[in-house]
């Protein structure tokens, strides 16, 4: 990627900085707030939550089981649209993510229900091989210098068909719950770093107290409704603030955008890329991980055809968020927005008398906006044009 | 030597196959001059600035650094002398910071906490600056996009990066070749600046009307052998044309268009 013609840029855009003072300064206030990359997906979820507001504002949707509920959906989806939108803005794709997921969680299972492994080492045993395939596909995507997008391609299909030969070649079956009377929910129960980590809620008993003073709803038996939040929003939470972090204020952010903006003047300038680029595919890879993690600790069991088209709705999330697909720009809040645009509308829908079917029009239509919103605003305001 | 010579070129050969690239080319850059290279498409001059630049190493010849034979492995040993090189594509990523192309690969980093390594963008956003402004370019906001700058203060901005980092030889590939006028002279202004900073300039260029005003001393390339190196005070500018590959068919070609403008009025 090259810089815009300069030479063939309009006489007025040149002219600009001749404006008194006082007008620029308004102007330049203005276009920081329009060309903040999580600008879109902002403007888009106040529209979305006025939108449900609106529609379905007394159905219990925003009450706290329902908050819960799409937060939970938002929440999943946020941990690996991070992943995705670090790796867009590094310049790559990994549309690997989806067959991850459904892979890590017969990884998962496999271990700890026919050989009998711990279920944390068995997690263990999951990040790693998830790392190690985030580590094969950005080394074979450095090596070849063939485009992300057929490398994951192909591992889109591998690991998909891997998930269902090796579960049906070692179990039998492509659903797995239990197995010689170990359950999978038990055994998650009964591990205490496993449980303390993934499974369950927090807060739960300032939701029991919240329901007691009469604010949210209880049940018959008394204690809230809404057992609590569940641990993959607090996931979903910390992963969102280390990633904005490192990527705002970190010298590897610096990196991640310098490769993803133009890979070879990062180079010239000292900036490991291979390296930045295969971690990016790593960080990726765990994000697949973690959430296929979570989904086994939260259903109770792993299926081989768990996590289809999630690499699709990762990247819609982080496309939505305001990163380029050309890489370089980006916002990994803006992704989480994107992904909380998701599940309140995928959940949302529900409470209202639209049909299901909806839900994909809308996500088609948001995509386009959303890219079209973002094009306009590279065009127009980061790069100056007018 | 009595010459105080930063950089040295002895008779160098180079080959790529059975292409002569370079033929025992000699270049001398004196401390804190600007020499400025001149050919035309073709002449070797990319090769010789890639070969001073540390990405090629001559197949004949000696490259002296301070007066001590150098065999560069890469341009990472060029850049450890203080040999630096900006080349055409500027390095510049176009939808980052002033600030952060400034440091790229080279962020100052503070801690917070004791223990946690951030970027410190206050002291990088202020250097940028800082530089920028030493060298003529004032711009309002170190966080403004590089993409929104003009071609002339992307070219200075890669200058003054590169003198940063500690260049004492700076080597500009055609800097003023996509520029328009105004933008041109504010380059050249800044090689001047350069030079009175006391570093040293190699000035690649076949613009001749850019190479004279700021030039000390000028070599002429023509298919792989130098024509020479004469300083200003020894050559005219239209002499510089003459010799330049080009410049006996560019007065053909003026001739032929004037004689048809002639003929064309008498018609």
């Amino acid at each position: 990627m090259t810089g815009p013609d300069t030479s063939t840029r309009s006489p007025a855009a040149r002219d600009a900085p001749a404006v008194s003072d006082e007008r620029v300064r308004e102007i330049g206030a203005l276009q920081a707030f329009l060309s903040r990359p999580e600008f879109g997906s902002l403007s888009g979820a106040i529209l979305v939550f006025l939108l449900f507001g609106l529609v379905a504002g007394d159905s219990g949707m925003f009450s706290a089981e329902g908050i819960v509920n799409w937060a939970t959906v938002a929440a999943f989806l946020g941990i690996i649209a991070v992943g995705a939108a670090l790796l867009m803005i590094g310049g790559e794709f990994d549309l690997s993510i989806g067959s991850m997921i459904g892979f890590a969680g017969m990884m998962l299972a496999i271990p700890a229900l026919y050989w009998h492994w711990p279920l944390w080492t068995a997690a263990l045993f999951t990040f790693a091989l998830c790392a190690a395939l985030g580590l094969l596909n950005g080394y074979l995507v450095i090596r070849t210098a063939l485009p992300s997008f057929i490398v994951t391609l192909a591992f889109y299909f591998i690991l998909r068909g891997l998930s269902l030969a090796l579960s049906t070649m070692l179990t039998g079956k492509t659903i797995l719950s239990n197995n010689e009377g170990l359950a999978l929910r038990d055994l998650a129960s009964g591990d205490p770093l496993f449980s303390a980590l993934f499974s369950g809620h927090v807060l739960t008993r300032f939701f029991d107290a919240m329901s007691s003073f009469g604010w949210i709803a209880g049940k018959d038996g008394g204690g809230a409704l809404a057992v609590g939040v569940p641990k993959v929003i607090v996931w979903w939470l910390v992963i969102t603030a280390i990633g904005g972090f490192v990527l705002a204020r970190t010298r590897a952010g610096n990196w991640i955008l310098a490769v993803g903006g133009d890979a070879s003047a990062a180079k010239n300038t000292g900036v490991p890329v291979a390296r930045v680029k295969i971690t990016l595919f790593v960080v990726t890879a765990l994000c697949s991980g973690l959430f296929a993690v979570l989904q086994v600790a939260d259903a109770g069991s792993a299926a081989a055809d768990r996590g289809l088209q999630k690499e699709f709705e990762a990247i819609i999330a982080a496309v939505i968020g305001g990163c380029l697909l050309a890489g370089g720009y980006g916002s990994v809040v803006g992704a989480s927005i994107g992904a909380l645009i998701f599940g309140v509308v995928q959940i949302g829908i529900g409470y209202t008398s639209i049909d299901n079917n909806w839900y994909r029009v809308f996500l088609g239509g948001m995509l386009l906006a959303a890219v079209l919103f973002n094009t306009f605003v590279r065009k127009r305001v980061a790069l100056g044009g007018r | 030597m009595s010459v105080d010579y930063i950089l040295e070129l002895d008779n160098i050969s180079k080959y790529f196959g059975g292409v002569i690239a370079l033929n025992g080319v000699t270049l001398r850059l004196r401390r804190g001059e600007v020499h400025c290279l001149l050919g035309d498409n073709g002449a070797g001059k990319s090769t010789l600035i890639k070969t001073l630049a540390g990405v090629h190493r001559p197949d004949e010849g000696v490259y002296r650094v301070d007066g001590r034979p150098v065999a560069f492995a890469s341009p990472r040993d060029a850049l450890d002398l203080g040999i630096a090189t900006v080349y055409q594509d500027l390095a510049l990523v176009p939808l980052m910071s002033i600030a952060r192309n400034f440091f790229m690969g080279r962020e100052p980093q503070r801690k917070v906490l004791g223990t946690l390594r951030v970027m410190d963008h206050r002291l990088a956003g202020r250097t940028a600056v800082d530089k920028l402004a030493e060298m003529g370019i004032h711009v309002r906001d170190a966080n403004q996009i590089v993409g929104t700058m003009s071609g002339g203060e992307k070219q200075c901005l890669a200058i003054a990066r590169a003198i940063h980092f500690g260049a004492r030889v700076l080597i500009l590939d055609e800097p003023t070749a996509a520029l328009g006028v105004k933008q041109s002279v504010n380059v050249l202004k800044l090689v001047r600046r350069a030079r009175d900073q006391g570093i040293s300039v190699i000035l690649i260029t076949h613009n001749v009307n850019h190479a004279y005003p700021v030039g000390d001393t000028f070599t002429l390339l023509n298919r792989g052998r130098s024509l020479g190196t004469y300083a200003k005070h020894e050559v005219a500018r239209d002499q510089v044309v003459d010799m330049m590959a080009g410049g006996a068919e560019m007065k053909a070609l003026m001739a032929e268009v004037e004689g048809t403008q002639a003929s064309c009025t008498a018609c």
